[in-house]
């Protein structure tokens, strides 16, 4: 483990204060719900950016799990009438479950199986939650999700909430960090690179990946569980492909790799959409065509674009400056 | 029994379209194992290409079913050529989200340019319906059934029998060695982007009769088609083919005698068992490599 140094701690300070101002200035309700939309997204692309950054695995139907924490917590609290703090644990321990199902078999193959065994999940699970209406509220939607109390208080201030899910993502934040930094993240790292060789040194890959889907699937269950009692109300369409594969954008849009990408790209993607409802219909257009623009251009996600760019900025005006000889 | 073949008749139908779509995944699979999630909207737009060409201009059908086939045809170039090609260092997932950015795309330009109605095509022949021991066949199942048959027999001869077919085959098998014998690699990645559009296109064409043609159509399409192909062997012609026919009739069979809310379902249970039983697939000649 690599001891927090203060070179590590600067962008921590910069983000808590960003929170922080962000949290204490802004006075509109419909801010704080998309600002803790975008804590919610950023905690799903940290969860995914851990799977496809360092485990070299994707993932098309992440928003499974997502859902499966929302719909677990929701269904135990509002109709069994547990406490929502004591159904996140049973919605974690659910989506754990589910992704060591599918995990298990298509993590031994080499190639991108467990993106399709994703696939095939993401999709049952939307048309469980879709069909299974007697449980579910099928289609229409699962109302009357009790929102979360803290300390014998209703937790009903959307300002309250900002702050909540934005320590869970500061909490996400650390342990990836921590993660990543140790021997098992370097394992991870070892696997992206070559499965073949990090095995010859004694990885066991396809356990170290296994793992690491599991643990990004609980982190998005409990996105999910935010979600869920932070609206109140979750229908299937939350959790459909489409999600799934928006959270894939998110990741690389960001930058694979980088935890700070990840909140970028979380950030960009759910600010997006807001700013493309001035185009109407345009919206799809313009939303496939930014995708595919920054992926031909940029094709290591805007953080290390962007840096690379500025690198080469600086040896060009360093060899302009340079007398001519 | 009767209600059984019934059954059996709508979901070889249905297959046969699942089978054109998976064919299309697998000649672009095989030439540049990419998996293309554009490749739905491509069957999206040959059926509304049909749609304003046959029904709102009154073209001829043959003209028309063409025409709509090079304006697929012609999106596949496009797109191979100013979304994938572009791309300097062509990194597996990268390729993949350029797909999904298409797809994006493909599916709000149908809404521009088609609305958000959705459309119905006639059927394309005025035969009446077959009877088969009690149980109807449409003559647009006969046209579509026949049209999966005759496309994979002329892919079949395409690959095994002209140097074209067979230089793609090389590429697919490697592409570094087929350049070096003098095959142009690159054309050949052009050519198989086409011509798994146009199959695409020519799944729209032949769906277009018996479904409602909308911009949004070609998603769940896509996907099905997707798990036709795993389920017959990624890259494998007849594996598609059976994949398909295969999904189809399991499709139709599971809402009929179980559960009509297990419709979508099946394709997906059908993917994840076959991961588990035989990631390779049905007919798949590729061995999975296992850690």
């Amino acid at each position: 483990m690599v001891r927090p140094s203060l070179h590590n701690l600067v962008p921590y300070a910069f983000f808590v204060v960003l929170v922080g101002s962000a949290g204490l200035w802004v006075d509109n309700p419909y801010y704080f719900q998309i600002l803790s939309m975008i804590g919610i997204h950023a905690l799903l692309a940290l969860a995914l950016n851990l799977l496809m950054g360092y485990a070299g695995q994707i993932s098309l139907g992440h928003a499974a799990f997502y859902g499966i924490g929302a719909y677990a917590s929701a269904l135990l609290s509002a109709r069994y009438g547990l406490s929502p703090w004591l159904a996140l644990p049973c919605a974690m321990l659910a989506a754990g479950l589910v992704a060591l199902v599918v995990g298990y078999p298509t993590l031994k193959l080499s190639g991108y199986y467990l993106g399709m065994g994703t696939l095939g999940i993401g999709m049952i699970v939307f048309i469980v939650f879709r069909e299974w209406s007697s449980v579910t509220g099928g289609a229409s939607g699962f109302v009357g999700i009790p929102p979360l109390g803290l300390g014998g208080r209703a937790l009903l201030d959307v300002r309250s909430y900002y702050f909540l899910v934005w320590a869970v993502v500061l909490l996400a934040l650390c342990g990836s960090q921590r993660l990543i930094r140790s021997r098992v993240g370097r394992a991870l790292r070892s696997i992206h690179d070559s499965e073949a060789a990090a095995r010859a040194v004694g990885i066991p890959t396809s356990r170290l990946k296994l793992q690491v889907f599991v643990l990004s699937a609980v982190m998005s269950a409990v996105a999910g569980f935010l979600y869920a009692h932070m609206v109140g109300f979750i229908s299937p369409d939350t959790f459909s492909f489409i999600v799934s594969v928006k959270l894939v954008t998110m990741v690389v849009i960001g930058g694979m790799a980088s935890i700070w990408g990840a909140l970028l790209g979380a950030a960009l993607l759910t600010l997006l959409p807001e700013v493309l409802h001035a185009f109407a219909e345009f919206e799809m257009v313009v939303y496939g065509l930014i995708l595919m623009t920054v992926m031909i251009f940029l094709p290591q996600g805007l953080t290390r674009g962007i840096l690379d760019i500025y690198a080469l900025r600086r040896r060009q005006s360093e060899r302009a400056a340079r007398p001519a000889d | 029994m009767q209600e059984i073949l019934q059954y059996l008749f709508s979901g070889l139908t249905n297959g046969a379209i699942y089978a054109v779509i998976a064919l299309g995944f697998s000649i672009l699979f095989n030439a540049t194992e990419l998996i293309n999630f554009a490749h739905g909207e491509f069957v999206m737009l040959g059926a509304l290409c049909l749609v304003t060409l046959w029904s709102g201009l009154h073209l001829p059908l043959p003209l028309a079913l063409l025409l709509s086939a090079a304006a697929v045809g012609g999106v596949g170039f496009l797109f191979q050529r100013l979304a994938i090609h572009p791309v300097r260092k062509p990194d597996h997932i990268v390729l993949v989200i350029i797909t999904v950015g298409a797809s994006i795309f493909f599916r709000g330009l149908g809404m521009l340019l088609w609305g958000k109605d959705a459309f119905a095509v006639p059927s394309f022949t005025r035969k009446a319906s077959v009877e088969v021991a009690g149980a109807v066949l449409t003559s647009q199942s006969l046209v579509i059934i026949g049209t999966v048959g005759v496309l994979a027999l002329v892919l079949h001869f395409f690959f095994r029998r002209t140097l074209t077919g067979k230089a793609m085959e090389a590429c697919a098998i490697s592409r570094r060695a087929a350049w070096l014998t003098g095959i142009p690699a690159q054309g050949m990645v052009l050519l198989a982007f086409v011509l798994s559009a146009v199959i695409g296109g020519l799944g729209g064409l032949i769906i277009a009769p018996i479904t409602m043609c909308s911009y949004d159509m070609g998603t769940v399409l896509g996907l099905k088609g997707f798990c036709a192909a795993m389920l017959g062997g990624l890259g494998s012609l007849w594996g598609a083919v059976l994949g398909g026919l295969l999904l189809g009739v399991l499709e139709s069979l599971s809402v009929g005698l179980i559960n009509s809310g297990l419709k979508d379902a099946t394709a997906f249970l059908l993917l994840l068992m076959i991961l588990y039983v035989r990631p390779s697939g049905l007919l798949g000649n590729r061995s999975v490599q296992r850690f």
